[in-house]
């Protein structure tokens, strides 16, 4: 993996894992990654241990928190919510998100014709 | 940017709370292992498998660990706290070279340090009131002598006319140091005092903290009279009360109202002793006399006057006046200059030649450290290439190195910064109480914003030069070549000729400073030698203040004159006593008078002599000779004719071919009352301080010019010091409202005397900084040479064995040290001949270039340094050709095993 693939993919992955806990609540990082592999028909099957590099940036930039809980099966886990400070940047990120992909999709059709 | 911030806190934490985090995270990826594991189970695996594929699909777990690590800390700043901990552990493990590195940069950073505190009190602090550039002295000069304008006072008359008619100043105002009587519990104390015009606190911007200002025109001889108190006499003498205000107060004898009370930080540094600030009160027998010069003036200039076209103003008005008063005003300019001048003017080039010569000790303790570094890094050439063979990057040995550096500049300043605080206080401690009082600034000396500024960027600027050489010196490039061999003569020569220029600065510096504090001290020995033409020892002196109210009239001061002499002559011991009025030998000459002689030509130049008002036993109780003619008697008083003592000077001056016992002169208009006639010629007493010239002086007895203010010189059989209590007794039993000061022998007064202090003190600390520097160069070149010596040491076994004599090993060692030193000394001393001729205003009889000083300067320095150069030298010929050899080879086979 290239280093400019790691990057965007960074990002993209940042802003899933915010999505997906405000989609479903506070989860642990095994249920997060497979919530997500789920979710892309499990098209992004990468190493499930890319997810942790993720967390730690979003727990240091205070948009998720995280706290040690018991799993539906009562096995120790952390748990991963997402904040008030993340929801507002997931809005922010979205739209975002919403606004380059319409772009770079216009931008491939246009060349595609 | 809040984000940022909040990453690195978090990072921060991270770093603290480092083995708990990675507990956590290990227990988290554990967690997340048996989920996997678990669905594989579901999924039909056999635990075993199940354990495995879920392994692959987390990933690595080290990695993953690492990743996190990576990201939770703050990795530039764990490889710092690592490269210093390594240089801590390397410096832990050579003692001797740290603790000698700390303490040499220590000695020059503090000495650094300390110096620039005073420098910083004194020369660059703002003057402690509004708007201080604003501030300026302004006084007149004097063309007379050797037509050079020199600072003169401004007269009454002459600072009203300033006043009215200059453009250039929002205020000006004047103001004199005085003395009062004032009686305490511990009897009449005479205490110093200013009387100044009604708007001199104004005009510095200062107001009381307690009553009020002079109004305007409370200086005038109609005003009331009214004190303002210092803060210091306030607590003292009055408890602190404030119902102070109001009071009356006995000074000398006249009542005084207290208006007011003056700030606790406030300072004036002219009149730093004074105590009672009173006005003016024109009204004494000077005041309206244009020729009567006894005023200091200082002025706020408008806004938008720079000083130029004030002084030129200032100067135009001077003309203005010597027009309309040729008499009195002939050849009378003025001064405008900042204030600072006045107060720092004299301090200033002896401030900045001691840091200069603490930034010399600072190099040279630069260049020692320097060197020893550049030592250490050659002997360790194989670490480094062991380092680097074991894939550290060369910007991580960089780093290392300067690291060490670093550590050893941290440590050197904080040490340095403790050592300056104590020699601050040490220094200002040494201050006499007097002395201080004139310099009232640098009781805000200290480690302040300015300071610590200095000390930052020393210390960054030592510790670049630390960091930097040895690593300009890293033999990187080489690491194979450092491996393979022995490595030892081609770069020990590559050092030899680096090191060696390092100690040429090393030596050229101490001899700067040698020869500085050489001038120095022969300076300071001229002057406490310098000819007195009296006999100091076995002298006691004292002066005496009499209260106006009892002693006002000149008829009662002579007969307290008389009175004073009889009753100390007639104690056992006492050889003979004088009384003098103005001032005691070997204090100033500032009090002058002019005058014109009877039958010369006169061209209204003023003649400018000193005035001395003596008793008829002065010159025997000095045991100064008389040339010519008598001495005054007792009986010589307004009753009998006007007559005049004339020194030496005055008379090669105006009468170079002529006896001038019987002739007359008289103030500048030949007044009758003030014509004199010659009596006598004496040697030229040394009235004035010891390192100005002996001006022409005049000395009229004191029956004809008495004063309650009055000197007292003793000649005593026994030692002086012994009589002084006995001298107070006399005094309290002639009248307990006589204050006394100044009760000492004449050659501590000598010894105490400004002049003679600052050059003591000056020659002390640049011989300081030269004791140390000799040392700190001579170790220098004993440093290069013995390593010299000891990478030679296979080269002299060969010599050796090859049947070189000792003679001509010594001869192979001293020979460097010779050039190096040769080189050093001559550096040194053409530098030491521009910086002495840089320091000239500080030396006193004796030449910048001063072939004897620099001649010993260069010997001290050759011995020193041949002495340091033989002990290496005599180990060099003690070398067994054999075990040189073999030494060579098993530091070989050491090496390849240690690495």
């Amino acid at each position: 993996m290239t280093n400019d693939r790691s990057e965007i993919l960074q990002g993209t992955l940042d802003l899933m894992v915010l999505k997906t806990l405000e989609a479903m609540g506070p989860l642990h990082g095994y249920g997060l990654a497979r919530r997500i592999e789920q979710l892309s028909e499990e098209v992004l099957r990468v190493n499930q241990g890319t997810i942790y590099a993720s967390l730690v940036r979003l727990l240091q930039k205070g948009w998720i928190s995280a706290e040690w809980g018991a799993s539906e099966n009562n096995r120790k886990a952390k748990f991963y919510s997402i904040t008030r400070r993340g929801r507002k940047q997931l809005t922010a990120e979205a739209e975002n998100w919403e606004r380059v992909s319409g772009v770079i999709g216009r931008l491939l059709n246009l060349s595609e014709r | 940017m809040f984000d940022k911030l909040r990453i690195l806190a978090s990072r921060a934490r991270g770093l603290l709370t480092r083995r708990r985090l990675d507990q956590d995270f290990q227990q988290e990826l554990d967690s997340h292992l048996s989920f996997l594991t678990d669905e594989n189970v579901r999924g039909g695996m056999t635990p075993e498998e199940a354990r495995c594929e879920a392994h692959m699909r987390l990933g690595s777990v080290a990695q993953l660990r690492e990743t996190n690590r990576e990201l939770r800390g703050l990795p530039w700043l764990e490889a710092l706290t690592q490269d210093v901990r390594y240089a801590l552990r390397m410096l832990r493990k050579n003692p001797g070279f740290a603790s000698i590195a700390v303490l040499v940069l220590d000695l020059g950073i503090s000495a650094s340090v300390a110096m620039f505190a005073f420098v910083d009190a004194a020369l660059i602090k703002p003057l402690p009131y509004p708007n201080p550039d604003r501030l300026a002295m302004a006084t007149e000069s004097n063309g007379e002598r050797n037509g050079t304008f020199s600072r003169a006072n401004l007269s009454y008359p002459d600072y009203l006319d300033w006043k009215r008619l200059n453009k250039v100043l929002s205020s000006i105002d004047v103001y004199t140091g005085t003395g009062y009587l004032l009686r305490t519990a511990a009897g009449a104390q005479p205490v110093p005092g200013s009387r100044v015009s009604d708007g001199f606190f104004h005009t510095l911007g200062v107001s009381p903290i307690l009553g009020r200002d002079f109004y305007p025109g409370e200086d005038l001889p109609s005003g009331p009279r009214s004190v303002i108190l210092s803060y210091a006499a306030w607590q003292k003498w009055f408890g602190g009360r404030r119902d102070v205000l109001g009071q009356s107060v006995l000074l000398s004898g006249n009542s005084f109202t207290i208006i007011g009370v003056l700030p606790r930080d406030f300072q004036f540094a002219p009149q730093g002793a004074a105590q009672l600030w009173t006005t003016l009160h024109a009204s004494d027998s000077c005041a309206p006399l244009r020729s009567c010069h006894t005023l200091n003036g200082i002025a706020r200039l408008k806004d938008g006057i720079s000083l130029q076209t004030a002084s030129d103003n200032m100067k135009a008005v001077a003309a203005q006046l010597e027009k309309q008063y040729p008499d009195s005003n002939r050849d009378r300019s003025a001064i405008v200059a900042p204030l600072s001048e006045d107060i720092v003017g004299t301090i200033r080039p002896v401030l900045l030649l001691l840091l200069g010569g603490a930034a010399l000790l600072l190099l040279i303790a630069c260049v020692n450290v320097t060197s020893l570094l550049l030592a250490r890094s050659e002997s360790r050439r194989r670490e480094i290439a062991v380092r680097g063979a074991l894939g550290a990057s060369s910007s991580r040995l960089v780093r290392q190195f300067a690291t060490e550096g670093l550590v050893l500049v941290a440590a050197a300043v904080v040490l340095g910064l403790l050592a300056a605080t104590w020699a601050m206080k040490l220094l200002v401690g040494l201050i006499p109480a007097d002395m201080m009082a004139s310099m009232p600034y640098l009781q805000g000396l200290g480690l302040d914003s300015r300071v610590i500024a200095f000390t930052t960027a020393i210390a960054f600027g030592v510790a670049g030069l630390l960091a930097l050489t040895p690593t300009l010196r890293l033999p990187l490039s080489e690491v194979r070549n450092g491996l393979g061999e022995g490595g030892r003569s081609s770069t020990g020569n590559l050092w030899r000729r680096f090191g060696s220029n390092l100690v040429v600065v090393e030596l050229a510096v101490a001899v700067v400073l040698l020869v500085g504090a050489g001038l120095l001290g022969q300076s300071f020995y001229r002057l406490l030698h310098v000819d007195l033409n009296f006999q100091p020892d076995h002298l006691a002196t004292l002066e005496i203040a009499a209260p106006d109210a009892t002693y006002g009239q000149d008829a009662q001061q002579i007969v307290l004159e008389r009175k004073i002499t009889s009753r100390i002559a007639s104690l056992p011991g006492v050889r003979s006593v004088a009384v003098a009025t103005r001032q005691l030998p070997v204090s100033s000459n500032n009090d002058t008078d002019w005058i014109r002689f009877v039958g010369k030509p006169y061209d209204g130049h003023h003649i400018e002599v000193s005035e001395r008002d003596v008793s008829g036993d002065y010159f025997t109780t000095l045991q100064a000779r008389l040339r010519r003619g008598r001495y005054f008697t007792d009986a010589e008083d307004e009753s009998r004719p006007n007559v005049v003592i004339i020194n030496q000077v005055l008379a090669r001056k105006y009468f170079p071919n002529e006896d001038p016992i019987g002739h007359q002169f008289g103030d500048t208009q030949l007044t009758p009352k003030s014509l004199r006639q010659i009596i006598g010629v004496v040697d030229d007493v040394r009235e004035g301080s010891l390192d100005s010239e002996i001006w022409p002086t005049e000395y009229l007895p004191i029956n004809q010019s008495p004063d309650t203010y009055m000197g007292v010189i003793v000649r005593t059989a026994q030692a002086p010091e012994s009589i002084l209590p006995t001298l107070e007794t006399v005094f309290h039993q002639i009248d307990r409202d006589i204050g006394l000061v100044n009760e000492s022998t004449m050659n501590e007064r000598i010894d105490a005397s400004p002049t003679a202090y600052l050059h003591r003190s000056v020659m002390w600390l640049v011989g300081g900084f030269a004791a140390l520097a000799l040392v700190l160069g001579v170790v220098g070149l004993y440093g290069v040479i013995a390593y010299s010596v000891s990478q030679r040491t296979r080269e002299i076994g060969v010599r050796m064995a090859l049947g070189a004599q000792r003679s001509s090993v010594y001869g192979l060692v001293l020979k460097e040290a010779a050039w190096l030193t040769g080189i050093g000394i001559g550096a040194g001393v053409a530098c030491s001949v521009a910086a002495a001729t840089l320091m000239r205003r500080l030396l006193f009889g004796i030449a910048a270039w001063d072939l004897p000083t620099l001649v010993a300067v260069a010997a001290v320095l050759a011995v020193a340094a041949l002495a340091a150069s033989y002990v290496p030298a005599r180990r060099a010929t003690r070398v067994d050709p054999m075990d040189a050899l073999r030494c060579e080879r098993s530091h070989r086979v050491i090496g390849r095993l240690s690495d």
